[in-house]
Order: C-alpha cells, then sequence, then structure tokens
C-alpha cells in the first residue's frame, strides 16, 4: 500500500465515521425531548458535517480523479463505508441510547483529534484543530446527559443501562486498526490508537462513576470490521436513505 | 443583542395579571386611556406595565400561535433532512429547521413574559386548543418541496415577521428583530434551491413546479382569512399588535414574489394572475378559503401526522426531562 | 398530559459580545440547573459567533423595578445637569484643557 492511498483511507474513515453519526443525529431534528436539546443535536450534527466536508475533500484531492466531497458521500456502497459500527447503531428515538452513542465516539474522536493536532500532515493536524473544539463541547453536553439520566430517576437509569448494554458490544471496534493505520503511524501521521484505549477508559470510567453505570462484564460479543467494509444491517438503509436523490437524477445538479 | 428582555421579571410576577378585578371602574377606565395614549403615541408596552386584558389574551393566543408554528414547521422540513442530495445542502437545510427551533424558543419565551408557562402552552398544542399556520399540515413529497417552502413559505413569514417586528408589545418585536435578521438566509436558500432545479434536469424542472403548484396557494392562506372575515382583526390593529390587514400583506408578498418566479422561470399556477398597471399591484385568483377552513379546523392532509409527530416527541422526553429534573435535586440536596 | 411536563425553570443568558465589553442581555433558556443553563445558552445563543462568554441567571433572583417606579428612580436626575461635562463652559480666551 503506498501512503496516499492509506492516507485516503484514513480521512475516508474519518468522515464517514462523522457523516454516519451526523444522520443519526440529524433524525432528532424536530424530534428531541426540549427545544434547547434540540437545537444541541442540531448543532452536534452540523459540526460533525462540517467535520465530513474536511475530510471527504482531502480524500478526493489525494484520489486525484476529480471526485468530489458529495461523490464519496453519496455515490459509495455499504461495502465501501470504514466507519465503526457504533455510529451507525440506531436509537428508536431513545434519547439515552442517542446521547450514550454519541459520547462513546466522542471520547475517541476527541482523543484522536487531540494527537492528531501534531500529526506531520498539516491538513489533517489543521481539520483535526478544528475539530477538537467542536467535540470537545460533544463530550461534555453528552457526558453531562449520561450522567443526568443514569443518576436521575429510576427509569431513566433502567433505560441509559439498557442502552450501555446494547451499546458496549460496539466500543472494542472503536480501537481496531489495519494496515493503513500501520504505515501512517511510522510516517507520524495518524495516531496508535491502542495508546489511546486507556485514556479512553478513564473518560468513560470517570462518567460512569457519577453517572451510577456499570460497564458490562468482558467476554461478550464484540463487533469488528468496520474499517475493513464490514458492517451491521443498518448502514444499508441508512445510505439507501440518504443517497437516494443523487442515485436517482445521477445527472442532476442540486 | 437585548430582545426578549422580560424586564428581568419572573413571569409569575409579571404585570397586572387578575388586577382588573381589584380596580375600581374608574381607575380601570383611567389606565386603559394611558394605555391607548401610550399606543397610539407609539410607545412600547413592557411586561410589567399595565395592560387591558384583552390586549394581554390576544397577544398570548397570537404569540403561543407562532411560537407553536415554528415548532411544527420544523417537521416538513425535517423530513429530508435525511436526504438532502449534498452535503452543504444538508448543513444548510439542517440549520434552518434548528433555527426554527430557536425561534419557537425566542418567541415562546416572549410569551411566557405575559404569565404563561411554555409547558402549559405546549399542553394547549398538544390537547388541540391551540392553533398554528395551516401550511404546515401539506406534505413534502419531494426536495423541489424544501426549496418551495423556504422561498414560499419563509418569505410569507418575513413579510409578517418585519411588520411584526413593530409591535406593541416590547418582547414580541423584540423577538421579531432577531428572528427577522437570521431568517433572511431561509428564504434566500429556498430561492437559490428553485433556481438550481430551474436550471437542472427536465426532470428537475418538472419538480420544481409541481412543488410550486402545490405550495403557491397554501403559501398565500398563510396571511390569514380576508379582513373582512377577520374576527381578530380590529382590536388588534388598534393596539398596534397588527400593522397591517391580512390582505395587504398577502398583496405585498404577491407584488414581490411574482417576478421572482418569472426570473427563474416559475409559472404562477393561477389563471387570472395578472399585472394592473392603474393599482400597480398584481390582481389574483379567489383563493379556496373553504380549503382553508378544513385544514385550520384539523382536516388538513397531514394535520394528525404533525399532532403525532409532536406529541410523541413530547411524550418521549418526559422521562428525559424528569431525569434531568431529579437528578439537579438530589444535587441542590446533596449541598444543603 | 401534565404530569410529563416538569417545567423546568427559567434561566436568563447574558452575553459578552467581545473581550472587554460588558455583558448583554440576549434572551432565556429553561434549565434545571445552573451547568445545564449553561449549555443550553451555548447551544441556543451562540450560534452565530455571538460573544466570548455567557452568564446564566435565575430569572427569579432578578429583582426588578416597576413601571411606577421610572419617577422616583429616574427623574431626580433631571435638574442635575453638572453630572456632564458639557455643563461647564469654558471662559473665553482660555486654551481647551481636554
Amino acid at each position: 500500500m503506498i501512503l496516499n492511498d492509506a492516507l485516503k483511507e484514513y480521512c475516508l474513515r474519518i468522515a464517514d465515521n462523522s457523516s454516519i453519526l451526523a444522520h443519526r443525529l440529524s433524525e432528532w431534528s424536530g424530534h428531541g425531548p426540549i427545544l434547547e436539546e434540540d437545537i444541541a443535536m442540531s448543532n452536534m450534527a452540523l459540526d460533525l458535517i462540517g467535520q465530513a466536508r474536511g475530510f471527504y475533500s482531502y480524500a478526493a484531492t489525494l484520489e486525484g480523479k476529480g471526485r468530489t466531497e458529495d461523490d464519496l458521500a453519496f455515490r459509495r456502497d455499504a461495502r465501501e463505508f470504514v466507519n465503526r459500527n457504533l455510529v451507525e447503531q440506531p436509537d428508536h428515538k431513545d434519547f439515552g441510547t442517542a446521547m450514550l452513542r454519541s459520547f462513546l465516539y466522542s471520547c475517541l474522536s476527541y482523543l484522536q483529534f487531540r494527537a492528531l493536532m501534531n500529526s506531520k500532515d498539516e491538513t489533517i493536524s489543521g481539520l483535526s484543530a478544528k475539530a477538537i473544539k467542536e467535540v470537545t463541547y460533544h463530550v461534555r453536553h453528552c457526558g453531562d446527559w449520561v450522567v443526568r439520566l443514569g443518576d436521575g430517576t429510576e427509569e431513566s437509569h433502567r433505560r441509559i443501562n439498557n442502552s450501555l448494554e446494547e451499546l458496549w458490544m460496539y466500543t472494542a471496534e472503536l480501537f481496531e486498526q489495519n494496515e493503513v493505520d500501520a504505515l501512517l503511524v511510522k510516517e507520524g501521521i495518524a495516531v496508535d490508537l491502542t495508546t489511546l484505549k486507556q485514556d479512553w477508559l478513564n473518560l468513560v470510567d470517570e462518567i460512569f462513576t457519577q453517572a451510577k453505570l456499570t460497564k458490562p462484564a468482558e467476554g461478550g460479543y464484540q463487533s469488528s470490521g468496520g474499517i475493513n467494509g464490514m458492517h451491521t444491517e443498518h448502514l444499508g438503509y441508512i445510505l439507501a436513505e440518504m443517497q437516494f436523490l443523487p442515485r436517482a437524477y445521477p445527472d442532476a445538479i442540486w | 443583542m437585548h430582545f426578549v428582555n422580560r424586564n428581568l421579571a419572573n413571569p409569575k410576577q409579571t404585570s397586572n395579571i387578575g388586577m382588573e378585578t381589584t380596580l375600581s371602574v374608574e381607575e380601570l377606565n383611567k389606565r386603559e386611556a394611558e394605555f391607548d395614549a401610550k399606543i397610539a403615541g407609539g410607545k412600547t408596552i413592557e411586561p410589567k406595565d399595565w395592560m387591558p386584558e384583552r390586549y394581554r389574551k390576544q397577544l398570548l393566543r397570537m404569540m403561543s400561535q407562532h411560537a407553536h408554528s415554528e415548532v411544527v414547521g420544523m417537521l416538513p422540513e425535517g423530513n429530508w433532512i435525511t436526504r438532502a442530495p449534498s452535503l452543504a445542502r444538508k448543513a444548510v437545510l439542517l440549520a434552518k429547521v434548528q433555527d426554527e427551533a430557536g425561534h419557537g424558543l425566542y418567541i415562546y419565551s416572549a410569551a411566557e413574559t405575559l404569565g404563561m408557562d411554555r409547558s402549559e402552552m405546549i399542553d394547549q398544542l398538544l390537547s388541540g386548543k391551540a392553533k398554528y399556520s395551516s401550511i404546515f399540515n401539506y406534505p413534502t413529497l419531494s426536495w423541489a418541496d424544501i426549496g418551495a417552502i423556504g422561498w414560499l413559505v419563509d418569505g410569507a413569514a418575513i413579510v409578517n415577521q418585519t411588520v411584526l417586528a413593530k409591535c406593541s408589545y416590547g418582547p414580541y418585536s423584540r423577538a421579531m428583530l432577531r428572528i427577522c435578521k437570521e431568517e433572511n438566509f431561509h428564504n434566500k436558500q429556498g430561492y437559490q434551491i428553485m433556481a438550481y432545479l430551474m436550471r437542472g434536469t427536465k426532470e428537475q424542472r418538472d419538480m420544481a413546479q409541481d412543488a410550486m403548484n402545490r405550495f403557491w396557494w397554501p403559501a398565500l392562506m398563510m396571511f390569514g382569512p380576508s379582513d373582512t372575515n377577520s374576527p381578530n382583526s380590529a382590536d388588534l390593529m388598534k393596539w398596534k399588535v397588527k400593522l397591517h390587514s391580512n390582505d395587504d400583506l398577502r398583496q405585498r408578498f404577491i407584488d414581490r414574489t411574482v417576478p421572482q418566479a418569472e426570473a427563474i422561470g416559475l409559472r404562477i399556477p393561477d389563471d387570472k394572475l395578472k399585472w394592473n398597471e392603474s393599482t400597480r399591484h398584481y390582481e389574483f385568483g379567489e383563493i379556496n378559503w373553504a380549503e382553508f377552513n378544513q385544514v385550520i379546523s384539523g382536516n388538513g392532509p397531514c394535520n394528525k401526522l404533525r399532532m403525532k409527530q409532536r406529541t410523541d416527541a413530547h411524550n418521549n422526553g418526559a422521562w428525559v426531562r424528569e431525569a434531568a429534573a431529579a437528578y439537579s435535586a438530589k444535587k441542590a440536596a446533596s449541598k444543603k | 398530559m401534565s404530569d410529563n411536563n416538569h417545567q423546568w425553570p427559567i434561566w436568563e443568558v447574558f452575553i459578552q459580545p467581545k473581550n472587554g465589553s460588558a455583558h448583554e442581555h440576549a434572551g432565556s433558556v429553561h434549565a434545571p440547573d445552573g451547568e445545564m443553563a449553561l449549555l443550553n445558552a451555548r447551544d441556543v445563543y451562540g450560534r452565530r459567533l455571538e460573544g466570548v462568554n455567557m452568564w446564566v441567571v435565575p430569572a427569579t433572583a432578578i429583582v426588578a423595578s416597576t413601571p411606577e417606579d421610572v419617577g422616583p428612580f429616574f427623574d431626580p436626575a433631571n435638574d442635575k445637569m453638572y453630572r456632564w461635562p458639557n455643563y461647564f463652559k469654558t471662559p473665553e480666551g482660555i486654551k481647551q484643557i481636554s
């Protein structure tokens, strides 16, 4: 694998994660538990769309075939998507699931962007410096809700605990790496995710302690393979919806 | 930046709620005369100022209706956020729908200065007691509808709101000022969507014309019944809550929108539409008021769906609101 | 419906538009406590680069003067024009000192 291809793949990964999580969050527009929170969820989704655009554009440039950010977002099929399976999980309009999903992902994303600010690739470090501010807030906002729901009422504790049971199986995968990472880490462009795992656990544990939540026992099923295009069934539906217009009217400009 | 400023009072402490009963008739007449003079002199009424009970009630009805419209109005457009055709369009639409939530929030805040909690207003919406704009009871069937709504529906709303920014009630007027400033891009993004469609493929042009055909008349209905038929108009105009009649505003909207349609090659679905050189206005066909009345009274294509969506969001959020309150209470108790 | 309708209290939001300037009232939000009021204020009133700092204050903590207070509170300043510098005319022939 050559460096340029690895870097493109790495950007696609970040962009796919952002874009798919933004999709999930944007499903809440008009359906939030209270107006203030409706607005907050859209803010997070907008940050993520911005991140996706930045990284898709860079991926398109690296690819050099004249494709655009939208071609990469709207004209690739599920097996080509390289997001982590956590972000594609549905929440069935359970607010706790939505907050926990974003919290678990944002903790990783925060640590990753923090490290990538020192990337030897200037575009990556620049995009990361912008994203880190956004993601820092996402961790705070979602973490705050995880605590409130965990230590709120009996019902809220039960519900967020169920969400945790559902989502935990997608967390080991957050740290999976492949030859892309190996190459880029060696060049000082990417961060070795195994070095972030303990920090991630610390962030998560701190919030879980306040939320009076216990992590599910080790040894249960853990999903794998998002970065290699192995997804859950949910991604196909997200893409069917998201890509409908550009696919149905391939010649149209919107 | 100063726009809601509830006179920085707790709404529960505001103004003269229920005071009329304790006032003598002479005193009441005197206050009413002072109030009328204030309005006539172009002064702004603030939350703690004395105001006739009917002024308060009419304002509250109008403002809560307006706030409800913003919030219900998120739904038809929200319907296309996950299907927006490009990342840029998706971001713009999401930001626009989010603004509607913000605008609903600003107006609810302003209305709360009149002594009613937001939760009570929401109860009135969900129980069907309070109304919202009939336009949001029409479905969004294609991407072009997002263009049509931004251009026509927000265009109509801006005509209304620009005038409301000068209304006599301070908190409402200040909320409107902020909203008008923010809403400017809504109208522009809608028109841009339509313009792009009209210079696109045949399918796209058809899509745009179809949206125009479906949204033109409902947009005209947004200004409300004809003045001869608008029960609250006289009072509201006397109090400078309304500054122009429904028909005047509708005409203003038509006059500015027809040339915009022509500029991008869209046909207005009205055979009677024609420019009158002597009045310098467009003449237009008869609005289907029977349809308007049907939709307002609950029998539009999406009334039930919209109410179900709002009710579900409210009910699905109940445990969340309770949990946050319970958590705060626990924390406050442990500090003591 | 009202039993799932716990209304959170109102908080007034003040934003410092830029470094060095005074905080201004921006609007209000509902929140069960200060921390969430601050987050909500950020999300609702910080969407368009509005400022550099925020305060949230429980609406109930604000004591406001009444319309009847306007006379006794503000009119007494009417006849004290000497509080304004332009009240003082410099005699002719003397160079402006500021």
